[in-house]
């Protein structure tokens, strides 16, 4: 009787799978998503030659080419890349530190809930960049303004995303824990918590790229370093094709985290349907 | 066609006071028990009782009843999950207040923890209890063996079928070795073949751990293989129809659905709930 439950185990092949799938069937997106880019590219280098667009209005691909290796080889993009990182990620550790603390607070009771609620309404729906010239004053030009208006960006993402997980477990699973008579902090820990995990990494995924918005907010306002501060140095110089290729590099680095975290998830979350976790 | 509660209430009264078969060396002992619900416009209604019963240690005492009779909430009370609103509920001779340690649940779905592997998963009731895990690894090993399953120890939630997702709940009931295992409808979920199996099994377990089993369902067949008493709810509020005492002997084989003996409970339990118009 135990083999009748194994054998349901094996899957069972697809019907009509039998046929190999074509060689371009199985490639072309490899092939569409390069050629796209070329296209584009192509057609964008064609326009700005053609009818002679002025570079400091907007700069041909390959001009925003060799700005991008004139940048990396004289070290300057990866120095003030390194700035804003440092930023960033200090400010999102900060932010899912403190927004998992307070939103497990929060969630345990209802009444503290009810409570800060409106305030946490009143701070989430003012602009944070708005304030971001009071910070300025209050934690100077360094890089600690920064971390703080990268880590208020990501906080709130965050927050709402650990109330809501721990708002949502399965009231079979804490049935379960009062029949083995656990505490309200085992609960927690070995039911809540894990089952929230899937929306505190939504929450995480939107976070970390908040957290670059944030730090080159702060550094427009005023910053000695950072690439915030290069692409506003750059643009008062009109050299648009080097504010194109620190946008590059800014990209490469929102994607760098995008995936680093992707990857974290898959580790974590291993147990949980990928295609069930919101927002990734 | 079903009956008014209290039609219900008034046919079923009598048999009530059958139940009550006072044995001295009762491991639990139901009492004049009631459970109440307010209902939105605020008046009581009485979901079950008053009902009382002694259970003697080693029985295995099967529930059946129509559905909203209440069988899945005198299993609650018992379990300690939900309170009383009249009566009394002594297991070895003591007041219940809470979930008790003497007392293991099964509930309708596995309630698994998707993180946890199957030997995990039936080990929790130890790290609540914050029991020695070299020991409590060995006893969850053995458990697992016990139902079946000892090479699928270290595969996840998700790599195992219904069946064998339901006997991990099992095992993990077992776990802290409770004098007494409540199971609310453990195989409604489960198709015909994997039940009868399922049936073979707990039958097995029962025999082999000598634990005194309450179980729960709303299969009259089912009911009266399981059981070697059969306790026949009427329908909301949930009073004692009926207790059968089920002599079919200790060996039973799915064979025995077909004999006479089994033939005469099954009509005995089912005339129950034709005479009271509880089946269509």
């Amino acid at each position: 009787m135990i083999d009748a439950a194994v054998g349901k185990l094996a899957a069972e092949p697809a019907l009509g799978d039998e046929r190999e799938p074509s060689w371009w069937q199985a490639n072309r997106e490899l092939v569409c998503i390069p050629l796209l880019f070329v296209i584009v590219v192509g057609a964008w280098e064609a326009l700005i030659r053609l009818a002679e667009v002025p570079p400091y209005v907007a700069p041909a691909p390959s001009a925003i080419w060799r700005s991008l290796v004139n940048g990396i080889g004289s070290g300057l993009f990866l120095s003030n890349a390194l700035v804003t990182l440092t930023e960033a990620l200090l400010g999102f550790a900060g932010a899912a530190v403190l927004a998992i603390a307070l939103g497990s607070a929060i969630a345990q009771s209802r009444f503290v809930e009810r409570v800060l609620y409106p305030y946490l309404i009143a701070i989430q729906t003012t602009p944070k960049v708005a304030i971001a010239p009071l910070f300025i004053i209050w934690f100077g030009f360094g890089i600690t303004s920064k971390i703080i208006m990268a880590g208020i960006v990501s906080f709130f993402p965050i927050l709402v995303n650990v109330i809501t997980g721990l708002r949502s477990t399965d009231s079979q699973k804490i049935e379960l824990m009062r029949s083995l008579r656990a505490s309200r902090w085992q609960t927690f820990t070995m039911v809540k918590l894990p089952s929230a995990m899937p929306m505190i990494f939504a929450g995480l995924h939107i976070a970390v790229i908040f957290s670059i918005l944030g730090a080159i907010v702060g550094e427009f306002v005023g910053s000695k370093k950072g690439l915030g501060n290069l692409i506003l140095q750059m643009n008062f110089n009109l050299d648009t094709a080097g504010v194109f290729a620190a946008l590059v590099c800014l990209s490469s680095m929102g994607i760098t985290l995008h995936l680093i975290m992707h990857w974290l998830q898959r580790r974590v979350l291993f147990w949980a349907d990928q295609n069930q976790i919101p927002g990734v | 066609m079903t009956l008014s509660p209290t039609a219900a209430a008034s046919a079923s009264t009598p048999p009530a006071s059958d139940a009550r078969r006072t044995d001295a060396g009762a491991l639990i002992r139901v009492a004049g028990l009631e459970k109440s619900y307010r209902s939105r416009d605020r008046s009581l209604t009485r979901a079950l009782g008053p009902v009382s019963l002694d259970i003697t240690r080693g029985e295995f005492i099967t529930i059946v009843g129509p559905s909203g009779c209440g069988k899945s909430t005198l299993l609650k009370l018992i379990a300690g999950l939900i309170d009383r609103s009249a009566g009394s509920i002594a297991i070895g001779g003591r007041e219940i207040v809470g979930p008790q340690e003497e007392i293991g649940v099964v509930f309708q779905s596995p309630v698994l923890l998707p993180w946890r592997t199957a030997l995990e998963n039936v080990m929790l009731p130890a790290a609540v209890q914050r029991l020695d895990p070299v020991k409590s690894k060995a006893r969850g090993l053995e458990l697992l063996a016990l139902v079946g399953l000892r090479e699928f120890a270290g595969k996840y939630p998700n790599e195992l079928s219904g069946g064998m997702q339901q006997r991990v709940a099992i095992a993990r009931a077992l776990m802290h070795d409770p004098a007494v295992l409540l199971m609310d409808e453990p195989f409604g979920a489960l198709d015909a073949m994997t039940r009868e199996n399922m049936n073979l099994e707990i039958r097995r377990i029962w025999a082999e751990s000598g634990k005194t089993i309450l179980f729960v369902t709303h299969s009259i067949p089912e009911a009266v293989f399981l059981g070697t008493r059969v306790l026949v709810l009427s329908a909301r509020p949930g009073l004692v129809a009926d207790v059968v005492d089920v002599d079919l002997g200790a060996e039973r084989s799915l064979d025995i659905v077909t004999s006479d003996a089994f033939g005469v409970f099954t009509r005995r339990i089912r005339h129950h709930f034709q005479a009271k118009g509880m089946i269509e």
